[in-house]
């Protein structure tokens, strides 16, 4: 079994892959130089950088407007995501009604949705739409599973001690669904992002939006391939940080008592 | 009396029948050990008794018509059965929550129960920072809280060593002894139910039923010492070969 990450900087952990990281990259600029490849084919590395701080007003408030749908729709995923699983936990009938076309929307290739979505929908609600349906079901399959995980005993426990239906849930229920329901939020935080750039994708190509993904499609048509570069990897750092914001959130409501969450001593 | 269970059975959906023809009166300061082999019905009786499943015949008398008899419970699991996102002093104040008591109010019955099974410093310690026998401590402490009548335990210190099992079977008597409850005890080890018990009662499986009720006069309080007396190797002897005797008759064991 591998060695599992120590309190503190760890080396292996961080120093092998920047140094990778470094190393492709040098790789990247000496290729693209010695080979003399048009950067309308393949930007540098520099020439990616310098266009990243040149383009920086631009590509910021496209990547605020990105953001700013990711996490709207992250946050509708968790409102629905949640509020549908305690509905699920609650009644039985509610579950077998509504589970079939949550399944259904999330196997539907969102990609292929959008499109639709852009027809009958303002372009920003559209778009809003696709990163909420991609979030929305690891969050409510993820809660679910964790609403009915609770301990058999303790729900025995809280029967005798004559506990409601509330209680029940606000005690015992959610509690034990947190460690499920985290890992969902880590899901569904990514996932909307993805969703987030895919609809702007499909909204750039109709040549609507503002969003970073609509950058990179209009960089495409403009050859500027520098700039795409810039904007990709814009989103790229984007989706790490929201997974590292996630992940520290996660750890941190665990803390306390959770295996997941906790230093293992070797 | 406290409690009767008059000629009770349970059959399950699937058709096994768990308990078939139970009948038990538990009185007022007595520790009655259900002995048997799995499958005997003994957890069944235990489950039957705190209200968790229904006798599928027979009559459940209690002394006291009209009461919520759940109020005077307390229930033990075989596992500590601890929220593990709550600290040792939350898990204890839970009977009690749940019935509204705000944690202030609660304040100074948990910390008595808490000093009673020997945590008065582990009240901020979350449960996987216990050890095994010190998580059964809070359980015990949590059915405690509640000032219950009737303390109902499912094989609570069978998955524990012998010496945390030892030192918690004299905890159990002292703790009887200084706060009067009543005991509802089930194991399957003849030794802790002799050790512990003012009665035994012997059951055997398929269909789950009584067998024998040994009585075991020894005084109260027990010490060490009756560990190693010739009265409770006696016993033993006694409780020993009637449980054969019902095992013996099973042919699947």
């Amino acid at each position: 079994m591998a060695t599992p990450p120590k309190p503190g900087f760890d080396h292996q952990r961080w120093i092998i892959p920047l140094a990778l990281f470094i190393v492709v990259i040098a790789l990247w600029e000496i290729w693209v130089r010695v080979a003399q490849i048009p950067h309308y084919i393949l930007p540098t590395p520099s020439r990616v950088a310098a266009t990243l701080i040149a383009d920086w007003p631009v590509l910021f408030s496209s990547l605020l407007v990105t953001l700013s749908t990711t996490l709207q729709g992250l946050a509708l995923a968790l409102i629905g995501g949640v509020g549908l699983a305690i509905l699920f936990t609650q009644s039985r009938l509610i579950e077998n009604a509504l589970y079939p076309y949550a399944v259904i929307l999330q196997v539907t290739p969102v990609i292929a949705i959008a499109p639709l979505l852009l027809i009958y929908m303002p372009q920003p609600a559209a778009v809003l739409t696709c990163a909420w349906l991609v979030a929305f079901f690891p969050i409510l399959t993820n809660t679910t599973q964790g609403l009915k995980s609770a301990d058999h005993n303790l729900q025995d426990l809280f029967d005798l001690y004559g506990a409601s239906g509330w209680q029940k849930l606000w005690h015992l229920k959610l509690k034990a669904a947190l460690p499920y329901f985290l890992t969902g939020l880590k899901i569904g935080g990514v996932l909307s992002l993805i969703g987030a750039v895919v609809a702007e994708i499909a909204a750039g190509s109709a040549g609507a939006g503002s969003g970073l993904a609509y950058r990179i499609v209009e960089s495409q048509y403009r050859l500027n391939i520098a700039r795409l570069f810039a904007a990709l990897t814009l989103l790229s750092v984007t989706g790490i940080v929201l997974f590292l914001f996630l992940s520290w959130f996660s750890n941190r409501l665990l803390a306390s008592w959770h295996e997941s969450a906790r230093e293992r001593e070797v | 009396m406290i409690v009767a269970l008059e000629n009770v059975s349970k059959t399950f959906a699937n058709g096994t029948t768990a308990l078939s023809g139970m009948s038990l009166t538990v009185g007022a300061g007595e520790f009655i050990s259900l002995l048997g082999p799995s499958g005997c019905g003994k957890s069944t009786a235990l489950r039957i008794l705190a209200g968790l499943t229904s006798a599928s015949a027979g009559t459940i008398r209690w002394a006291e018509d009209g009461v919520d008899h759940r109020a005077e419970l307390g229930f033990v699991f075989q596992e500590p059965t601890l929220m593990p996102w709550a600290t040792a002093f939350d898990n204890v104040w839970l009977p009690l929550r749940l019935k509204g008591v705000s944690r202030a109010a609660a304040e100074p019955r948990i910390r008595q129960v808490l000093d009673m099974v020997g945590l008065g410093d582990f009240h901020a310690s979350f449960p996987r920072e216990l050890s095994g026998g010190m998580k059964m401590r809070v359980s015990i402490a949590r059915a405690l809280v509640t000032k219950p009548k009737l303390l109902l335990m499912d094989e609570p210190f069978a998955a524990l060593d012998e010496i945390t099992r030892f030192k918690l079977n004299n905890d159990l008597l002292r703790l009887q002894a200084a706060e009067g409850f009543t005991v509802v005890f089930v194991t399957h080890s003849v030794f802790e139910s002799v050790y512990l018990s003012s009665r035994i009662v012997v059951m055997a499986a398929r269909p789950g039923r009584v067998v024998a009720e040994i009585a075991v006069d020894e005084p109260r309080p027990r010490s060490e010492a009756f560990r190693t007396s010739a009265a409770y190797a006696d016993s033993c002897r006694v409780v020993s070969h009637a449980l054969h005797g019902a095992i013996g008759a099973d042919d699947h064991l």
